[in-house]
């Protein structure tokens, strides 16, 4: 009987290796993708009854985990909720969003960072908790910004960025309207998931973080893009000689171009200088056409279009320039209409990118991620992207626009005793609604700190008061005075 | 000494102190389990530590002592894998019952009813190594222990005494006691399946004829696999308890197939089941679900009936990954009857694939040692004991951990000494009683053959032996 006895036990084996194998698949393999079903509470229950690390402002915790008493061991609070939720995004029974989300692994403990610390609290017995992660907004801005902002009238729609230049430090953003992430951590998972479709389904947006998700014609900001290309091709400089005059004729079009408010520029042949100042529509209009589509995109690639570059959040949306525009419309492309589209953070890079000799740097928002001990795990360091111009030209540039916030259209943004550079922009949209409003400005010219881009894409003011200048100028000047005051 | 004394003279050592030095390891598991489960849940070793791993060590050495007085030859494997999954089993037990307790559901003494039982299976344990010296004399109760078998199955049916739980009528309760009779009926049906086939071995071997390739039995040798076919269906559909039915009829096609060394019965037992399951599936709607809710579980997870059970015990077993949350961390009472079907559950949420493969290692040792047994036994009968007690194990332990985890449809069994259950646990200590026994007669020296001392020169050619 001995051979079929070993015949059974190769059977055995077989059936005990299927065990094991199917364990292995089931526990190991699958493991992640049963742990991602929102199906399975056990992973809703740990997030809630471990203490969630703390995001930071400076020594501020925004963003931290309260003791709970109901069900849960924790609660999510958020301190100034309305001014940081663009940033913190919120942290729900369904979904992550904004650096709750990107820094999830820290957070909730489980990065490979904290190994050492998991181990410990493993072999002490005591509860592990999520790192904190330190950001690099700066309150006074970041205030700055959202008081600019909220004082607008009505349910303004707008953001702002602040870029530190020579790093990429985003030192501040703020979207409007918004929303309170308080509201989302509730345990009350019901009410939440309401929230999420009610907010999802509102006409005005305020789950976008518009700093980093809305596209929208750059306007008269993107002139500095022209500008930039202009110089770099070596025909131009600060002083050259520009068409200024009255309306410029499309190419391959009976269609004619005139500027904002209708006047001349100043002149048939102005300075460059000039056309920046008084923002010179057929000035730019004229030099994208000479310029031509490729050495425009370049250009626009250089400052950062038509890619992405910020890690640190979810939601960025590429800002655009074209390849494919026929001559009308790179020739339109010039004055940032056309097909042309950017972000505020794409503007503030550009701006940031000229205050800081033509390098464009990595821009990011997580400074530190540290361990609950708060002794730090890993810092950011800064990264340049790409070198858009030369540093001539950004000195140039530099120039115009102190020029430009002297005596041109953004004197708004002037700060006594100090030279501020800076652009106005109105961007046309479709005839039936508003213009939007941008302004871009860095300051000190000389030694710049702060670099910022503020769109205000609707509000309540009446559509011949919209003007760059006059309602992004002061909410630009403040964020500037905020950083360099300290 | 001649070569033929010297190969015939292989004596296997008795090994008894390795035996209690897996012993202390094993010991070494439950206690420490126990203490774990303390620390996890509540954060401070159990008051109870030295009287618990007190009570444990006794039983697990009056074991021992057992086995050295009465089975000295015996494997000394066997029972420090059992006792280590059996301390294993009783901690899990005690780390479900604090949750039960801390979640207000009324019943939250398994771990102790479960040492009460793992008592009286010790206690059962040692009795019948004491009373039963050769396992041959089993042989003796061939068909009585068949009927026993037989009655046993049925009383479920009883009208008082049988008891429906859960869906399964399975149960009989008497006296305030409930109690799943076809454990011990898969102990008796061994002994009689194996009485009975090593007197009727030949013929069932031997004689029939052959069709296209394949011996096949003559027809009236089909009664008994057709009266086996009978008893599963029967406990399929009468008592909706898929999982006895398939290990009854796997058990007695591995026996028939090793009695008589012909894979022409394993044809016909695989065709038989294959039309018998296809049946059932076609017409029990029980056995229906279950296949869907294998083949889709996600897609049944909130229907009623559902597979929210063995979903909730992936998510559980997903999410304690490679090592587990540790006790007192995962969420087990989340799936229900995680104290018996689903203990694997538990233990793989709280304790991880690490410990999961290593209660499948462990139960795969205790198959490999009950097969060696069969390999080394001497006579029929206890070959065929040794194979039907490890085929036992082995298809249990297959049908449930690879239901509790998705290989296979999930069918309602007991995890061999880890499930709560008292009908269970006597009943697999006394299996490994058996197992040691019939080890003990296999390892034991064999009445040597010896020559008779002669120095005549043409004592090569005429030897006289003699019995020593």
């Amino acid at each position: 009987m001995n051979k079929p006895i070993r015949v059974v036990s190769v059977f055995c084996l077989v059936l005990f290796m299927a065990l094991l194998v199917n364990a292995t698949y089931l526990m190991y393999v699958r493991a992640d993708s049963l742990s991602d079903d929102p199906r399975n509470n056990r992973i809703i229950t740990a997030a809630y009854s471990r203490e969630r690390g703390a995001i930071l402002v400076g020594k501020e915790a925004i963003a931290r985990s309260v003791p709970s008493d109901d069900q849960y061991k924790f609660q999510r609070t958020y301190s100034q909720p309305l001014k940081y939720a663009p940033i913190t995004g919120y942290f729900s029974r369904f979904t992550q969003t904004g650096v709750e989300r990107s820094q999830n692994a820290v957070l909730s403990g489980d990065d490979s960072r904290l190994f050492v610390t998991r181990l410990v609290d493993m072999l002490s017995n005591t509860d592990p908790k999520g790192g904190n992660v330190q950001l690099t907004v700066d309150a006074a801005a970041q205030d700055a910004a959202w008081a600019g902002l909220d004082a607008l009238p009505g349910d303004a729609q707008g953001a702002v960025v602040a870029l530190e230049p020579t790093t990429g430090r985003v030192l501040a953003m703020v979207s409007t309207p918004t929303f309170d992430p308080n509201n989302f951590a509730s345990h009350d998972f019901e009410a939440v998931g309401e929230l999420g479709e009610q907010l999802n389904a509102d006409p005005r947006e305020p789950l976008i973080n518009r700093g980093i998700g809305t596209t929208l014609p750059p306007g008269s900001t993107f002139k500095l893009v022209t500008a930039a290309a202009a110089i770099e091709s070596g025909n131009y400089d600060a002083e050259s000689m520009v068409p200024g005059g009255f309306r410029f004729q499309l190419p391959q079009s009976e269609t004619t171009i005139g500027n904002y408010d209708g006047g001349n520029c100043g002149g048939r042949r102005i300075t460059m200088t000039q056309a920046l100042q008084v923002s010179c529509n057929v000035t730019f209009l004229s030099l994208a056409n000479e310029l031509g589509t490729e050495a425009m995109a370049e250009q626009a690639e250089a400052f950062g279009f038509n890619s992405t570059s910020l890690e640190d959040l979810g939601g960025q949306a590429e800002s655009l320039y074209p390849r494919d525009m026929d001559a009308p419309q790179t020739a339109m492309s010039g004055i940032g209409q056309s097909s042309v589209t950017a972000t505020p953070l794409q503007m503030a890079m550009v701006a940031a990118a000229i205050a800081n000799d033509g390098d464009v740097m990595r821009p990011y928002v997580v400074d530190e991620v540290r361990a609950p001990n708060l002794s730090v795990l890993d810092r950011t360091d800064p990264q340049s992207i790409s070198k858009a111009i030369s540093s001539s030209t950004a000195d140039e540039l530099t120039e115009m626009m102190v020029a430009t916030v002297a005596s041109g259209t953004a004197t708004p943004a002037q700060i006594p005793g100090m030279d501020v550079a800076g652009k106005t922009g109105t961007a046309q949209s479709s005839g039936d609604r508003p213009p939007y409003a941008w302004f871009v400005s860095f300051a000190p010219a000389d030694d710049p700190q702060v670099a910022v881009a503020v769109l205000v894409q609707s509000s309540d003011t009446s559509p011949d008061e919209i003007g760059g200048g006059r309602l992004g100028g002061p909410i630009a000047k403040s964020v500037m005075e905020a950083v360099i005051g300290q | 000494m001649s070569q033929t004394g010297s190969l015939m003279g292989f004596v296997h050592r008795r090994r008894r102190g390795a035996e209690l030095f897996l012993l202390v390891l094993a010991l070494m598991v439950g206690i420490g389990a126990y203490a774990a489960v303390g620390l996890g849940v509540e954060g401070v070793v159990p008051a109870d530590l030295v009287g618990y791993g007190g009570w444990l060590t006794a039983l697990i050495v009056a074991a021992h002592v057992t086995v050295r007085l009465v089975a000295p030859y015996a494997d000394p494997v066997l029972l420090p894998l059992v006792a280590a999954l059996n301390g294993l089993g009783l901690a899990v037990l005690r780390r479900l019952d604090l949750t039960y307790e801390a979640k207000g559901f009324d019943q939250h003494t398994f771990a102790r009813q479960q040492l009460t039982w793992m008592t009286l299976g010790v206690l059962l344990f040692i009795g019948a190594l004491f009373l039963l010296r050769d396992h041959r004399s089993l042989q003796r109760f061939t068909y009585t222990s068949g009927l026993a078998g037989i009655v046993l199955l049925l009383l479920p049916f009883l009208p008082v005494i049988g008891t429906p739980i859960n869906g399964a009528n399975i149960w009989i309760r008497v006296a305030g006691f409930s109690f799943q009779p076809g454990e011990v009926a898969k102990v008796l049906l061994v002994v009689a399946f194996s009485g009975y086939l090593v007197l009727h071995r030949d013929a069932l071997a031997l004689a029939g004829r052959r069709v296209v390739f394949v011996d096949l039995p003559r027809g009236r040798d089909l009664g008994p696999i057709l009266a086996m076919f009978g008893v599963s269906m029967m406990i399929l559909v009468a008592q909706n308890d898929l999982g006895s039915s398939l290990l009854f009829f796997g058990l007695f096609l591995v026996m028939l197939y090793v009695a008589t060394e012909r894979p022409g019965w394993l044809v016909v037992g695989a065709v038989l089941f294959a039309a018998g399951a296809f049946a059932a599936y076609t017409f029990v709607g029980n056995v229906q679900n279950r296949f869907n809710f294998w083949l889709r579980p996600m897609d049944y997870y909130d229907a009623s009936p559902g597979s929210g059970q063995l979903v909730e015990a992936m998510f559980g077993m997903g999410w304690g990954g490679l090592i587990g949350r540790g006790f007192g961390n995962g969420l087990p009472e989340r799936v229900p009857f995680a104290y018996s079907d689903f203990i694997v559950s538990t233990i793989g949420e709280e304790l991880g694939l690490t410990a999961v493969m290593a209660i499948i290692l462990c139960y795969g040792l205790i198959v490999e040692r009950a097969l060696r047994i069969a390999l080394i036994s001497r006579d029929g009968f206890g070959k065929l004991l040794a194979v039907g007690l490890g085929a036992i194990f082995a298809l249990q332990v297959f049908v449930v951990i690879g239901g509790v985890t998705g290989l296979i449809p999930l069918t309602g069994l007991t995890t061999p000494f880890l499930s709560y259950g008292g009908s269970s646990l006597v009943a697999n200590w006394v299996v490994v009683a058996l197992l040691l026994r019939v080890s003990d007669q296999a390892r034991r020296p064999a009445p040597r053959l010896e020559p008779v001392d002669d120095s005549s020169a043409d004592s090569e050619s005429t030897q006289v032996v003699k019995l020593r």
